[in-house]
């Protein structure tokens, strides 16, 4: 400290005596600490939040040129635009659910029996089966989407929406069978023997006792199937060329052509779906059987 | 595995066998194909690098980017994460952890396309992100510009990964015995210390897995890069379909896909190194 400042500290010192300033120095620091909280949390909200309110905007944009920070023209002009026959996105939803239900329906046929067995702890290699229905994940699929669709063609698969499903169901199996294999795992075999005891066949004491008691998971991974397949995009973009238009290609063409309000309208479809389920998730999904997913 | 033990359970085995053959025809049949085609000269009918000489030749500046783009993606998810899910465990106002809970998620179920059309009109020069910016006084609009090149690949992917990384991570964290960290608290150890220095080595393995995922995840995406990128340098992905669509071009298409087999073979690699390292089985 200068003898300067020490001057001056020493003329103010009797004006800033504590007296003038109570408690100033026991206040500030938590409410800086509240402050800096809630900005770094308004400021995390603002990154998640602000495509998404960027994206509502455009949903009802009529007019929106740069450099205005807001639309010129609000309405839902393009709303109609995009329901109308010919602009082709009722046929890429009616696709996109017709797909995405033949996706679920195939995916609980295998996974139920193969999350059955999975569920059993005598299975020989259990651990090992288990990573097998990772391999789809645990690869970049691009490469092998292209593939498909190459090997597909010598069948006559590319372009049909049973090409489509296929790709959408391997994408969406390891999810299926984890799920199932947890759900199965879950019940217990008390009840199961008890019904056994009682004189029921082994398919019997199943469709009674463990396909009901598992339904509310079965239920989840069969949500969680439909939503891959919906949002599935570069296998459909591979396999689907060119008659099957899914609303995620429709959805990039509409981008790519620069119309950010039909893109936008696409996109907000393609979400609901997929906020709906992460808000509802808990429901199906109990905790004992989310613990023991893929264990 | 003895051979009585599996064949005492052919029934199991039996009801498993048709989800084993869908995966083995439709991916792991395919992967082998990709990975043998990569090798194939088609025009002298025989095997050798030329696909990834020409590969090289004509995609080595988007080869780089996507590593960059990847890896750098992968290292801000797991810091934020590690962050994220470290003040929803040591978080000490209820309220904040609370809404922090509620708001991070919302990315997870969102898909790539959608998010990629959503950070092209937030990214954008006219986009939200510019004109709050701009707003706020943070930003001449002289020097407002466009984000949507790596940049913005980045961006979306770290703002779609996030949330997922986080949620495996938190778990992980919210399973662990509380009792250390508490007492670590009362000889007065700060939260961030106690995050580095107690919490993270326990929950490494799943910081582990959740980011080798991610990374897998961002490798694949086709669409994004599709989206954000106009122009080169762009992602092996888009130009793996260009190849493929614009010129029936497998080889090379083959050959890049090779490329992105062996990147995520590498963080495989790096990430089971570590578990053995450890000595311990990677969980």
């Amino acid at each position: 400290m200068s003898s300067r400042e020490m001057c001056l500290s020493e003329t103010s010192r009797r004006e800033m005596s504590l007296r003038n300033f109570p408690l100033r120095h026991a206040y500030v620091p938590p409410m800086t600490g509240t402050f800096v909280r809630f900005a770094l949390i308004g400021l995390f909200a603002a990154i998640i939040f602000g495509p998404l309110l960027n994206m509502l905007i455009w949903t009802v944009a009529e007019a929106w040129y740069f450099p205005a920070k807001l639309p010129q023209r609000w309405g839902f002009a393009f709303w109609t635009k995009v329901f109308r026959p010919e602009a082709g996105a009722m046929k890429a939803l009616s696709a996109s659910l017709l797909i995405a239900c033949m996706t679920v329906a195939l995916s609980l046929a295998l996974a139920i029996p193969a999350g059955y067995a999975l569920s059993k702890r005598k299975l020989p290699l259990r651990s090992l089966f288990l990573l097998f229905f990772l391999l789809p994940q645990a690869f970049p699929t691009v490469a092998v989407h292209m593939n498909i669709a190459r090997i597909f063609y010598s069948f006559g698969l590319t372009g049909t929406i049973w090409g489509v499903m296929l790709v959408h169901a391997i994408q969406g199996l390891v999810f299926a069978v984890w799920i199932a294999s947890a759900s199965f795992a879950a019940i217990g075999d008390d009840q199961v023997e008890a019904a056994r005891n009682l004189g029921a066949s082994p398919l019997r004491a199943f469709m009674t006792v463990s396909l009901p008691l598992a339904a509310p998971g079965l239920m989840a991974s069969a949500i969680f199937v439909f939503l891959i397949s919906l949002d599935e995009f570069s296998g459909t973009f591979f396999v689907g060329v060119p008659d099957v238009r899914t609303l995620p290609l429709t959805m990039l063409n509409a981008a790519l052509e620069g119309n950010y309000q039909i893109a936008s309208i696409t996109a907000l479809l393609l979400l609901v779906p997929s906020i709906l389920f992460m808000l509802f998730v808990e429901r199906f999904l109990k905790a004992d059987v989310l613990a023991s997913v893929g264990k | 595995m003895s051979t009585p033990r599996l064949r005492n359970n052919y029934p199991l085995v039996a009801l498993l066998l048709p989800a084993l053959l869908m995966v083995g025809l439709l991916f792991v049949y395919p992967l082998l194909f990709s990975l043998a085609y990569a090798f194939r000269n088609e025009a002298e009918n025989r095997w050798d690098l030329a696909n990834f000489s020409k590969a090289f030749a004509l995609y080595g500046a988007d080869v780089s980017l996507t590593i960059g783009v990847t890896v750098l993606s992968t290292v801000l998810v797991g810091v934020l994460a590690v962050a994220v899910a470290g003040y929803l465990t040591l978080g000490e106002n209820p309220r904040a952890v609370a809404v922090l809970r509620w708001i991070y998620r919302w990315p997870m179920f969102i898909p790539f396309v959608v998010a990629a059309q959503l950070m092209r009109t937030f990214l954008a020069k006219s986009g939200m992100l510019n004109n709050s910016l701009m707003s706020l006084g943070l930003l001449e609009p002289l020097n407002a510009m466009s984000l949507l090149d790596w940049r913005g690949v980045v961006v979306t992917f770290v703002w779609k990964q996030l949330p997922f990384a986080a949620l495996l991570i938190s778990g992980a964290m919210a399973a662990m015995d509380r009792s250390l960290m508490e007492s670590a608290r009362g000889l007065g150890a700060g939260r961030l210390r106690i995050l580095i220095e107690i919490v993270l080595p326990q929950v490494r393995a799943t910081v582990g897995v959740s980011l080798i995922l991610s990374f897998v995840t961002m490798l694949s995406a086709l669409s994004v890069p599709m989206m954000i990128i106009a122009g080169s340098p762009t992602m092996i992905t888009v130009d793996m379909a260009w190849r493929v669509n614009s010129y029936g071009d497998y080889g090379v298409a083959n050959a890049l896909g090779f490329v992105s087999f062996a990147m995520s073979g590498v963080a495989a690699w790096f990430y089971l190194r570590q578990g053995l390292r450890e000595g311990g089985q990677p969980k």
